[in-house]
């Protein structure tokens, strides 16, 4: 570790890989809700693991991302970062909130949460990611602009990179955006069309930005390829995804009441948005292949070019699958979206977080790299749940193909249950390949803890 | 990538395109909002609609259906419902949940008063009448 402030980074890390633990089993129980309806039913509705599924994963990858940002800020700005204690402090807040958040979905009636945390003062709860209460949203706002703070406190008193730049944009962005989530107009369409303004135009823009800056960092570090041609490729491909992924928005105002010319706009312009997936890929691939050194991290390595790959899949071809509007006309809101926002959750941002664990731990922890008997628990646990991934979409995409066929484009077209019924046999394979993934993510925390012949200090 | 092709080009068209497109985004939204009063139906936003969809939000609905096609995939979509149900159906079904029926999808009772699901069977109907492009391609959702 060059810089002794980086060091706040491990908390973050550490709390990452905790809470997506928790997410996975909450995954893994509403995979059998899905085919065993009742079960933990009335304790756990349905309703409610999903709220503790997902925000769970927003809020390990926002721990994820602080991590990866206090790491290499100092680093990139060549100084110590501003201030330790208020990341540290930050750190305990956001936990806090975020573990008060998760008891509050379980442990009371959600209408009853809403009343005790001051929805009826500013009414932002009930929608679809955007769950948490009041406070609970204040708090983010208030943690986020301490940890903007402290970053570009750093950035602006050290070296000012591109990868700094570009890692602060993507993280101001990130901010910025989630304000669109205080405003819920009564009028559903408008309800609908902002709502996005934080949805998408985070995945598909601003978190991006983040996404380039991580690997950027890491593959610098791993490659040891000139500074200038890797920041190159950068804003070449957050210009591609900006230019694509702004009006690429439009994806999603087909059919919610807002103008018709969007089927237009989106299907053009979201049909572009794979292309700076691919540049990624390219980009990871060419990095490495031209690398000038041999960094003892090999599965930091293999992190960084599953992440261009699998975003790819997941964002760019699964994205592009039902991106066009006469195709979404079918596809819109079924188990195909569900297949592809999970191969481009895990491809893009739960990869790209991880990639920069496996490479900034190691350090952390005082060695340049793990054991090779940890790297290799540590690959093994990368293939395990990569292709569980690639098999729960495939199974999800099935399903998706037959649902849409027997409840929409069929002549005597079944009710939605009936064809969930008919179905049932790839929630099945869904639920255990999750099981799968879930031993994948066991050994990778596994690898942690593996000793051996550690690699010389960094 | 060549030479000639430089970080502060790059860097640059990053600034333009950025700016550019985000202004065209803007300039597009703002023209939806402006044309929204025609298919958004707000002319029927009446304060039962407004009260329908708070319940509808306090209760988390969204956690189990879609609406309009967005939200999750474990249970039926809304935004059609009251045409394809009508409002007596709609207030006797949650009136009856859970239905217990073993290994099936449940839904939660939510014990609410009567007014309250005449908000909500508003807050239902209010959604069915926006004009979504035809969709959902049929009744079933
Ligand atoms: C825990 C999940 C869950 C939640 C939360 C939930 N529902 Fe349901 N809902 C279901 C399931 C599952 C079905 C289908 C059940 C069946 O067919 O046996 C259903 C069916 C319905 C139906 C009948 C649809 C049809 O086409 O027949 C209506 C209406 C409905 N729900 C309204 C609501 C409303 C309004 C709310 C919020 C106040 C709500 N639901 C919350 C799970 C849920
Ligand atoms: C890493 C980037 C991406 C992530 C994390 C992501 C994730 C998601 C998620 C979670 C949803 C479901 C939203 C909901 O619940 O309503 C969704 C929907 C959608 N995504 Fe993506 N996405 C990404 C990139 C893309 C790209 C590049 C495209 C197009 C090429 C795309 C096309 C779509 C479309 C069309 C929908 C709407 C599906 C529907 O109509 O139901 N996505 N995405
Ligand atoms: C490994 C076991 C997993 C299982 C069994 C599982 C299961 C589920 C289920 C059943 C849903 C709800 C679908 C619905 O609305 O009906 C869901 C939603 C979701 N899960 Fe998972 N999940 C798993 C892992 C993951 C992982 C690793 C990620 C992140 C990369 C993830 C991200 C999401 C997202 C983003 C949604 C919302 C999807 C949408 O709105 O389209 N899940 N998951
Ligand atoms: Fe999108």
């Amino acid at each position: 570790m060059q810089y002794k402030s980086q060091a706040v980074a491990t908390p973050y890390f550490i709390a990452a890989i905790g809470l997506f633990v928790g997410q996975i089993i909450f995954g893994l129980i509403m995979g059998l809700q899905y085919v065993i309806g009742d079960f933990l039913f009335p304790m756990i509705p349905f309703n409610v693991a999903r709220m503790v599924h997902t925000n769970l994963l927003i809020v390990w990858l926002l721990f994820g991302f602080m991590g990866a940002a206090y790491y290499m800020i100092p680093e990139e700005s060549e100084t110590e970062l501003f201030s330790p204690k208020l990341a540290l402090a930050m750190f305990w807040i956001f936990l806090v909130a975020g573990a008060l958040t998760i008891v509050g979905y379980l442990a009371v009636p959600y209408a009853t949460l809403a009343e005790l945390t001051g929805n009826d003062l500013l009414e932002t709860m009930g929608r679809e990611f955007l769950e948490q209460p009041l406070i609970t949203k204040v708090g983010i706002v208030i943690v986020a602009l301490a940890f903007l703070f402290n970053i570009s406190m750093t950035v602006l008193k050290g070296r000012k990179t591109s990868i700094s730049l570009v890692m602060l944009l993507g993280l101001w962005g990130l901010a910025v955006f989630f304000l669109f989530s205080f405003y819920n107009p009564t009028n559903l369409v408008l309800d609908k069309f902002f709502w996005w303004w934080t949805v998408h135009l985070w995945v598909e823009g601003v978190w991006e930005l983040i996404l380039g800056a991580m690997l950027a960092f890491v593959l610098i570090k791993v490659t040891g390829v000139d500074r200038e041609v890797i920041e190159k490729w950068l804003y070449v491909i957050i210009t591609l995804t900006l230019v694509t992924g702004i009006i690429g928005t439009g994806h999603h105002y087909f059919w919610i009441g807002t103008p018709e010319y969007w089927q237009w706009w989106g299907s053009v312009f979201s049909a572009l948005e794979p292309i700076p997936f691919f540049a990624m890929t390219v980009f990871a691939f060419n990095m490495v292949n031209r690398r000038r050194r041999e960094h003892p991290n090999k599965a930091a390595t293999l992190w960084a070019l599953g992440t261009g790959v699998m975003a790819f899949l997941g964002a760019g071809v699964w994205g592009f699958l039902h991106t066009l509007a006469p195709v979404n006309y079918y596809t819109h809101g079924t188990q195909i979206t569900a297949a592809h926002g999970h191969m481009a959750f895990y491809g893009a941002y739960v990869m790209v977080n991880l990639t920069m664990i496996s490479y900034a731990m190691p350090i952390l922890r005082g060695r340049a790299a793990n054991s090779n008997k940890s790297q290799v628990l540590e690959m093994w646990s990368f293939w395990l749940m990569t292709i569980s991934i690639v098999f729960i979409t495939l199974f999800l995409t099935a399903a998706g193909i037959l649902q849409v066929w027997l409840q929409r484009v069929s002549e005597t077209p079944l009710s939605f249950m009936a064809t969930q019924d008919k179905i049932s046999l790839f929630y099945w394979m869904r639920e255990w390949t999750g099981v799968v993934f879930l031993i994948g993510l066991i050994l990778y925390i596994a690898s942690f803890f593996v000793k051996g012949e550690d690699k010389a200090a960094a | 990538m060549s030479g000639a092709f430089t970080k502060s080009m790059a860097r640059n068209i990053f600034f333009g395109g950025t700016v550019f497109f985000f202004l065209l985004f803007l300039a597009l939204s703002f023209d939806s909002t402006a044309t929204l009063p025609k298919r958004d139906n707000r002319a029927n936003l009446t304060p039962a609609v407004a009260n329908g969809k708070k319940i509808w939000e306090t209760r988390n609905c969204i956690g189990c259906h879609t609406l309009l096609g967005e939200g999750a995939y474990f249970a039926p979509e809304l935004g059609n419902v009251y045409p394809r149900r009508g409002g007596d159906f709609i207030k006797a079904w949650i009136k009856g949940q859970p239905s217990g029926a073993p290994g099936r999808r449940q839904m939660p009772q939510f014990n609410l008063t009567e007014q309250q699901l005449d908000d909500l069977v508003a807050f239902l109907k209010y959604t069915s009448e926006i004009n979504t492009a035809n969709w959902p391609p049929n009744i079933e959702g």
